[in-house]
């Protein structure tokens, strides 16, 4: 028999998972893997494709991701949350490749003790995942248009004239 | 002259027509590389809405590019 306290770094590194996935996500799948008895409190968000933006009809949407890199960050800001609110797991996962009306582009879930961490942290994560990610997302509209969102309309991504805020 | 592989994402990968490639240029920094192949591919993106990672880190518009690096061309992300 052998007993040991993990260290917080391991514990944390044993209670967040990262993703990007070119499948479906499964909720319930990944929810799953945040059981725990120590956690009273589970808030989750789900980020579905929508049929509309900025006033027009959007008929699908594509997600490019530069993978190496998001995971790398996406670890990073799960790191961040788990330093900053009390929580005891936290998961998240994004979808690429092309994906149709309702489907799951984006999944997050915390576990807290209580439930203004677990809020919190999961406010956070989202947050985070959307302005640091490096992925990018494509609007495919009635008619044949395409736009890529943000790239050429809106964003505060620092450019090259700017520094990298990792 | 130096030797680089240049990947290229979304906005940018579609107007240059093509994922990857290598190449050979005088520039010193991903700044001044981003504006040669601007220049040379009519990206629409200016060089200050377009952030770099070399070897798939960050880096600053001003690192210095090195024989060999991986060079990736960062367009602003989806946002949500």
């Amino acid at each position: 028999m052998f007993l040991f306290r993990l260290s917080r770094a391991v514990r944390r590194k044993l209670r967040t998972m990262f993703k990007i996935v070119s499948n479906p996500i499964d909720p319930a799948a990944w929810q799953q893997t945040l059981t725990n008895v120590e956690a009273g409190a589970c808030v989750t968000f789900a980020g579905w494709v929508r049929q509309h933006n900025q006033g027009l009809v959007v008929l699908s949407l594509e997600y490019e991701a530069y993978a190496v890199l998001a995971v790398a960050e996406g670890k990073k800001i799960l790191a961040e949350a788990y330093e900053r609110f009390a929580v005891v797991g936290i998961a998240a996962v994004h979808r690429t490749g092309h994906l149709q009306l309702g489907e799951l582009a984006v999944w997050v879930g915390v576990t807290a003790n209580h439930r203004d961490a677990a809020f919190g942290a999961s406010r956070y994560v989202i947050d985070e995942m959307k302005a640091r990610l490096p992925i990018w997302k494509k609007e495919y509209y009635t008619g044949g248009a395409t736009a890529w969102i943000n790239c050429a309309t809106r964003g505060e991504h620092g450019g090259l004239g700017a520094l990298p805020s990792s | 002259m130096l030797s680089v592989s240049v990947y290229y994402f979304a906005i940018l990968r579609e107007q240059r027509g093509l994922g990857q490639e290598t190449l050979s240029t005088t520039a010193m920094t991903p700044a001044a590389l981003y504006e040669e192949l601007r220049l040379l591919h009519g990206f629409t993106l200016p060089g200050e809405r377009v952030r770099a990672a070399i070897n798939d880190t960050f880096v600053l518009s001003t690192t210095s590019l090195r024989e060999g690096d991986r060079i990736v061309f960062i367009p602003p992300v989806a946002g949500g």
